[in-house]
This record gives structure tokens, C-alpha cells and sequence, in this order.
């Protein structure tokens, strides 16, 4: 079965723990990484504020694959402090999406 | 033995698992986050978060992330070493036995005990750390003196402090804390368990910070089952950006911005009548008090939109029920006894006490707070009399009865700098001769005008300091280092707000051996053997002393703990119906009044006004003559956190320092295009106490009038020999905060409000 990375990223807070444990779990060196969050914002939209970070996975992401083998969470889905990555099964992405309900919703596919 | 518990778990291939809860060394407060350390050969080699932990279920942050960088850093301290006194300031380090460090602090404090006495040694303690349960000891019961307790190298103890002792005072309770379903096993799912409806965040950014107890993830947890946000912050924090209401004020100004919102709470009848009729004393009063503080009056004095502050009070009142999180920022002006006091008053008010969604209460102190307690009273009637105390006989709430003793950091600096009337050399009964740091880096951290606190430390004859890397501080003072083990290596107990409102007691299971570092309760129990002997006879391990106190107080034993790893506490709303708030076992408050003291009865007694009232910060563009004001027209703020650093430390921890590379100053794009700063310069920060010197990020998150600076900084990659120290000196904010400009109880300083000009600087030492 294929698997997808779904992120929740209304509620993204960037504290960067997806990124240090997926270094640890693949050994992954300083110059190099994983998986990345970008924010975006702060910035002011129609009157709004709007501040959103983003965690991207790199090449080097095989979803935790060892891990998910032996029933364990992939790294950054287990230690994620806002909760907002799943690795789900690519056939329920789109329903889990809608699931959760609102727009900030991304699906990767490494 | 190790087999078939849940603490310790063989795996086929060799390694162990070991479940425990994080505290501290390496920096971190007690909130016991569930960790999974893999041990092999003797050697921690993978960390992960514990999935089976009730508060974090597995989530972590990066700095335990990164624990196996600290534990096996070449540059950790992991040896007792020692330094000629004439050597302080130069990188002459000699290694040593604990035998041979025991020895020389044994021989020291006994020759002060007989040339000296013993109230010429004080200690010092940092804020947060695993040793805050234990620094408090060693001053009494190991070396008998009345200068050590809880004492911070801190103006106005200006960190928690406050807000447990106007606790006390208002609520007779422990840490008032947010309830996020802490007490129960199956949390948010719980049948009794509410979710609340609004949050009220002041002068707090936990989803950086974490502080006291509290996971501060659990306010994601509850956005997402629907609470809405109210935020008092000078910053458009990301939480600041994503709440309904945002207050922003002119930071300091906290006792305004409450009084304002009492004033709204009481005319617009949005308050809890019953609650208030039953419950509360000194309504009248507290009206009368707020009754000027119009929506108007407040936006001239605080900057906070009006519409912002009646629409916030009317959502948080009106939405029952809704809860509240008060933060360092409130310690952290000269009126945080009136800002603390007004936070409780509105929570109050709105009867959200203990009830469920609402905010938790406990008793003030329990199990290790209380042994602390006991062993703070070691004194003898005489011997206790000899704390320092400000000669002019101000600060009476804070040396009569503080939530944290010790001496006031203030007077503490005066009376090393014996400059002061009554503090001079011909007029002190004695000078201090031999300090004792815990879990402080204080020239980096914590100590208003740092270079001040180096020149009145060095004169002493003698310094110890317990510690895990080398820091400005021991480089520029130390004698001595003890060198403390993680919370890997030595067993432990963490207890969520210091056993203020203790939600689960956490297991730290010793995971591999500390070579040859110790623990600062096992260095406190091997030095109280030694010169109190008869003090410590009861245990002679931290884990018979672990497995007396939990049996004596909870009916279990340290063993059990380490195998269950947590144990939550029992529970119930509003104890305050059911007596057990009260020592007598009565209903209500353990208060004079027996009820919540809108209007206190006993700050009167020590000074202070029973009401809430608002003093304007000394260095603020309203409280300094217009050419001062002219000359340093910004107002600045500091302190704000991020995850992968604890104050002053991990920055020499590779990963850690990679995500977060320099000290940054935020400024708005109009501020900056105004002074011809462009994001990434080097920009030097003067007020009229001091500069430091931090890098420009170009944001949003301030105001145009209003810069950002961060604290703790030292360079370890730099010489660290004086006078350099680490460039200990160069972007430290403290540099720019006033010595002595504290509440008239002794508590709260100005760490996060000030004014200030700024000028792009040639480098990072401006």
C-alpha cells in the first residue's frame, strides 16, 4: 500500500521538531535535511493577520518506513508538538482531508 | 529486574529502553515531558518521545531531541575541576576527585563557620531547573546560614515569584493553572471535563516556552476542539496573529490594562454574581478603585485599542467557560504585584475558579515543598535573624513572607557593593566571603547590569558553582565547579509546578551511569552528611530519600514510580465547596477573609496598597524628562523565547545553535528604513544604562515604536578568558535594565520594558 504525508498546517506552530527528529532518526547532517519548515508571514492579508508556517519533506524522506514496519509513528508524526502530520494511506488522503474541514490542509507524496 | 516493567524494557537486540520524564541538566522546566531513552553499551543513542505519556503522548521539542548532544558534547564539564583564586578570569583549570572538591568546601565552610560565621556564605539559584527543588536547602541545612534559600541573582525575583506570592495572598492557593484536563488519565475525553471556550493569554508565548508545569502545546490541543484566543502581548506573537482579540500594550503597563477590563466586567454586569456574593470579599472597593479607568484612559496609557479591550472583556466573560494563562511578563514590570493581583481578580470575577474549562487551584505547597520548608527552618532563632535585610526596612512582603525566601536580589547587589547608607564596610555586621551557585549563569543571565554583579562577586574568597558546560559566569568568578549529571543519569522526581498544583508526579529513571558527575541532590545530601550531619540521618541515597517522601505522602513508593513512570493526582472542582483549600478543612479560602481577597487584608500589613493600582515604569517615554525621551524615543522589550534554547544554554550545542544562529533585535520596516537598518545588520541597542549590540530581523511582530530583543546571550565559540568571557558583555540585554527599580514589596522588575535608541553597529560588538 502507498502512503502519503498529510499536514494540518492551520496549526503549525514552526517548532522545528520535525526537523531534529527526522535528522536523528536518518542520521541526517547539519548541511543536509529531511524535512523544512518555511514561514510564512507575518504578514497583514485584506486586514487580516496571517502567519503560517510550512513543514516540506526533502528527497530523503521515505516516510519513516523501518519505523512504520515495526509499528511505530514516523519520526516527525510522533514528536510534532502541534500534532499536525499523519502519514496516512494515500487511498484516505482525500477523505481525512476533508475530515479535518478547513483549507490549510497539504498532502505530500515523497 | 530490569525485565517485564514498563520502566525499563530489554529489547532482543541488546539495548534497553528506558521510559522516563524529562526535567533538567540539560535547561528545562518541570513539565516531565514522556521520553523513550535507547540504551546501548552504556550509551544513550536514540531519544524519542514516550507515545504512553498522558500530558505529551510522544511529542517532544527539540531540545530533548537533542539530548545526546549535550550528554556527549566534548565540551561538557564531567569532572570536578579547580582554580587558584589569583587564576579567576583565565582558562587554568585543574581536574579533580570529588573526594578532593568535597574536601575543599568542607575545610572552607568550617573555617568560615569559626574566623566568619556562617551567614557570610549565601547561595545563588536559577530559575526552573530540577535544582530549584534542592538549592534551597543547602544555604540551612548544609552550611547553616540564612543568606542562601531561594536566592536569584535577579532584580524583584522577578520570575514566578510574584505570581505565587500574590497567589497566595489573594487566593490562599497554590499556581493558579489553566485546566487542560491535566488531573485526568483520559484527558479531553473526560465526562467532567469542559472545553473552554475563550483562552485568555497574558504576557505568555508557551508554545515557546513551556514554563512552570504547564505543556504549552495544550493550547493547540484545545484551538483545535474549538477555544478561541484572547491575547495581551506587546507582540503580534503567532498566537497574538491567530486570536480573536489582541491587546496590544505598551509592555509594563499590565495593571492598566487589567483595571480597564474590571472596570468593563462590573458595568456592563458581565461578572458572576453568585460566585462573587460567596465567594469573593472587597467588591466595593475594587469598584471603586477601576472606576476611572476608562476604555479612553487606558488606550492613553497602555496603547490598547478600546474596541480591542471591551470586546475581549465582554468574550471572555460572557462565554462560559473560559480560561487564562498569566506569564513572566506580568513579574516582570514594578507593578507586577498590581498586575498579577488584577489577573486574579478578573478571573475571579468571572467565577472561573476550579470549575471545569476553567482555571485549576491547589494547596500552596505539598510533599518535596514542604520537606523544603521543614528544612529551611534548621536554623536557630539567632542565626536566622542574621538575613540580610534592606537597612531602610523596605520590601517587608518579600523578607516577611515570600513564596520564595532568600535575600531580595536587589538588596543582595547593595549590600555586596556596600555603597549604600547602612550597607557601607563600618556598618554591616559582617561581609560576605563564599558563594554557592545552582543552575545560574548570571553574568549571561538573570542578573540586571551584569558587569555591576562581576565586579561585587569577585571580591569574594570563595565560589562554587554546579554546573554541565563551562559558562561567563564560572570562567569569570568560579573556585570551583561541580559537574552535574543530565537527567539521564541520576534518578529523579518531577513534580509540575514545584508541587504548586502538582497535576502527576514523573519518574526520572536513571538510564546510564554518570561517570563521574553527580546530581545536585546527591551533592546535597553528600555535603549535608558532611557538615550537618545530624540533619541527615533519615537516608542515605536520593532514592531512599525519594521512596520516604512519596510513601509518607502518597502511600507509594519510589519503585513503583519508576515503573509506572507517571502517576497523575486525584482531583475534584471546586474544592473551595469542600474545604480542602483550607487547612482547617473548611469551605472557602485560605485567606483572613476566607474568601478571595479583591481587597487584601494583609498587604496593608507589609506596605503595600490592598487594591490594584498602576505606577508607570521609571524608564518609560511618560515617566522621563522630554529630552531623555527625545534621545531614546523606542520603547523595547525582551525575553521572547524559541524552542531550541533554555535561557542562557545550548548554544554551544551544535543543532540546536544551527537553528538558531544569533542573538536577534526584531524592528518594524518603518523603524528600520527610518535608522537605515536593513534585515541582517548589526544593530547596537542604548538606553540610558547601557547597549548590546543583536542582529536586525525586519518584522511585523513589533509595533513602529516598539523593538524586540532576545536575552541570555554568550558566544562559547569565542575566547572565553576575561575580560572577553565569552562576549558575555556584547548582545546581552541586560545590560540595559535597571539595578533596583522594583515594587514596594520587593518583587518585580523592568526586564521587559524600557526605552531605548538604536544605531546600525559595524559588528556584532557593536
Amino acid at each position: 500500500m502507498k502512503y502519503g504525508m498529510l499536514i494540518d498546517y492551520a496549526y503549525c506552530t514552526g517548532c522545528l521538531s520535525c526537523e531534529i527528529s527526522c535528522r536523528k532518526e536518518h542520521g541526517i547532517p547539519l548541511d543536509e535535511w529531511g524535512i523544512k519548515v518555511t514561514s510564512f508571514g507575518l504578514d497583514k492579508l485584506d486586514g487580516k493577520w496571517s502567519w503560517d508556517y510550512l513543514p516540506t519533506p526533502s528527497t530523503l524522506c521515505d516516510l519513516c518506513e523501518d519505523r512504520r514496519a515495526a509499528g511505530q509513528k514516523a519520526a516527525c508524526e510522533l514528536h510534532c508538538l502541534a500534532n499536525v502530520i499523519e502519514i496516512v494511506p494515500l487511498a484516505e488522503i482525500g477523505k481525512r482531508m476533508e475530515e479535518l474541514g478547513h483549507r490549510k490542509v497539504v498532502a505530500y507524496l515523497p | 529486574m530490569l525485565n517485564d516493567t514498563s520502566g525499563f524494557i530489554s529489547e532482543e537486540d541488546g539495548t534497553i529502553k528506558v521510559r522516563s520524564c524529562a526535567w533538567s541538566p540539560p535547561g528545562d522546566h518541570p513539565v516531565g515531558c514522556g521520553v523513550i531513552l535507547t540504551v546501548k553499551d552504556g550509551k544513550v543513542v536514540k531519544v524519542e518521545g514516550d507515545p504512553t505519556h498522558p500530558i505529551t503522548n510522544g511529542r517532544l521539542c527539540p531540545r530533548c531531541l537533542a539530548l545526546d548532544e549535550v550528554m556527549y558534547s566534548p565540551e561538557r564539564i564531567m569532572h570536578p575541576i579547580k582554580r587558584a583564586k589569583e587564576d579567576r578570569g583565565k582558562d587554568k583549570w585543574e581536574r579533580i576527585s570529588w573526594d578532593e572538591a568535597y574536601d575543599m568546601i568542607e575545610a572552607k565552610v568550617r573555617d568560615i563557620w569559626a574566623n566568619w560565621g556562617a551567614e557570610t556564605i549565601f547561595t545563588l539559584v536559577g530559575t526552573g531547573r530540577e535544582c530549584t527543588l534542592y538549592a534551597p536547602v543547602y544555604g540551612p541545612a548544609v552550611m547553616n546560614t540564612p543568606n542562601g534559600n531561594s536566592t536569584a541573582p535577579f532584580s524583584g525575583q522577578a520570575c514566578y515569584g510574584p505570581r505565587a506570592t500574590i497567589s497566595n495572598y489573594l487566593l490562599g492557593s497554590g499556581y493558579p493553572e489553566m485546566d487542560f484536563a491535566q488531573y485526568f488519565p483520559d484527558r479531553y475525553d473526560n465526562p467532567q471535563y469542559e472545553v473552554p471556550r475563550y483562552l485568555l493569554i497574558w504576557g505568555k508565548d508557551p508554545i515557546y516556552s513551556n514554563p512552570d508545569g504547564f505543556f504549552g502545546h495544550s493550547v493547540i490541543d484545545i484551538m483545535k476542539r474549538g477555544t478561541k484566543l484572547i491575547v495581551i502581548d506587546p507582540r503580534v506573537t503567532w498566537l497574538a496573529a491567530h486570536a480573536d482579540y489582541h491587546l496590544q500594550l505598551r509592555p509594563g503597563t499590565d495593571a492598566a490594562v487589567g483595571m480597564g477590563m474590571i472596570k468593563i466586567l462590573i458595568e456592563e454586569d458581565l461578572y458572576d454574581h453568585e460566585f462573587v456574593n460567596l465567594w469573593c470579599y472587597g467588591f466595593d472597593a475594587l469598584y471603586e478603585r477601576v472606576k476611572e479607568w476608562t476604555p479612553e484612559k487606558v488606550q492613553k496609557v497602555t496603547w490598547v485599542d478600546p474596541e480591542q479591550l471591551i470586546g475581549a472583556t465582554r468574550a471572555f466573560a460572557t462565554n462560559k467557560p473560559s480560561t487564562a494563562l498569566w506569564g513572566v511578563a506580568l513579574d516582570q514590570s514594578r507593578a507586577s504585584t498590581q498586575a498579577g493581583m488584577c489577573f486574579l481578580d478578573i478571573i475571579a470575577l468571572c467565577g472561573y475558579l476550579d470549575v471545569p474549562g476553567g482555571i485549576v487551584l491547589s494547596k500552596p505547597t505539598s510533599f518535596i515543598g514542604q520537606w523544603r520548608y521543614d528544612m529551611s527552618n534548621t536554623l536557630s532563632e539567632e542565626m536566622a535573624a542574621k538575613v540580610i535585610k534592606d537597612p531602610t526596612g523596605k520590601y517587608k512582603l518579600f523578607n516577611a513572607s515570600a513564596a520564595m525566601g532568600g535575600v531580595q536580589g536587589d538588596t543582595l547587589l547593595n549590600y555586596l557593593e556596600g555603597e549604600l547608607p547602612g550597607f557601607r564596610d563600618d556598618e554591616v555586621p559582617f561581609k560576605l566571603r563564599m558563594c554557592w551557585m545552582f543552575g545560574t549563569n548570571p553574568l549571561a543571565c538573570m542578573a540586571d547590569q551584569p558587569q555591576r554583579w562581576y565586579k561585587a562577586l569577585l571580591p569574594l574568597d570563595f565560589i562554587v558553582v554546579n554546573d554541565i558546560f563551562m559558562t561567563p559566569t564560572i570562567m569569570a568568578v568560579a573556585d570551583l565547579v561541580l559537574p552535574l549529571s543530565t537527567f539521564a543519569e541520576h534518578n529523579g522526581l518531577v513534580t509540575p509546578h514545584f508541587g504548586r498544583n502538582t497535576h502527576m508526579i514523573g519518574a526520572m529513571n536513571k538510564a546510564v551511569e554518570p561517570i563521574d558527575t553527580k546530581s545536585d541532590l546527591e551533592i546535597l545530601i553528600d555535603m549535608g552528611k558532611r557538615l550537618r550531619p545530624e540533619l541527615w540521618q533519615e537516608f542515605d541515597t536520593a532514592e531512599e530519600f525519594f521512596d520516604q517522601k512519596l510513601q509518607a505522602t502518597y502511600g507509594f513508593g519510589y519503585e513503583e514510580l519508576c515503573n509506572d513512570v507517571v502517576r497523575q493526582m486525584p482531583f475534584h472542582y471546586r474544592k473551595y465547596e469542600t474545604g480542602e483549600l483550607r487547612d482547617d478543612g473548611q469551605p472557602g479560602f485560605q485567606t483572613p477573609s476566607g474568601r478571595i481577597e479583591l481587597y487584601s487584608m494583609l498587604l496593608p500589613v507589609v506596605d503595600e496598597d490592598p487594591l490594584p493600582y498602576f505606577e508607570e515604569p521609571e524608564y518609560s517615554p511618560y515617566s522621563q524628562p522630554l529630552g531623555v525621551v527625545f534621545e531614546f524615543p523606542l520603547v523595547y522589550t525582551t525575553g521572547g523565547r524559541n524552542l531550541c534554547m533554555f535561557h542562557s544554554e545550548h548554544r554551544q550545542i551544535p543543532s540546536m545553535r544551527a537553528m538558531h544562529k544569533d542573538p536577534l533585535v526584531s524592528i518594524h520596516p518603518q523603524t528600520a528604513e527610518k535608522y537605515g537598518i536593513e534585515d541582517g545588520d548589526w544593530v547596537t541597542i542604548e538606553t540610558p544604562l547601557g547597549k548590546c549590540t543583536q542582529k536586525a530581523k525586519i518584522t511585523l511582530m513589533v509595533t513602529p515604536k516598539l523593538i524586540h530583543l532576545e536575552h541570555g546571550w554568550w558566544f562559547p565559540e569565542q575566547d572565553g578568558e576575561a575580560p572577553n568571557l565569552f562576549g558575555v558583555w556584547d548582545a546581552n540585554a541586560n545590560n540595559l535594565i535597571p539595578h533596583e527599580s522594583v515594587g514596594i514589596t520587593g518583587y518585580g522588575a523592568p526586564y521587559k520594558n524600557g526605552i531605548c535608541k538604536i544605531y546600525k553597529a559595524e559588528g556584532p560588538k557593536g
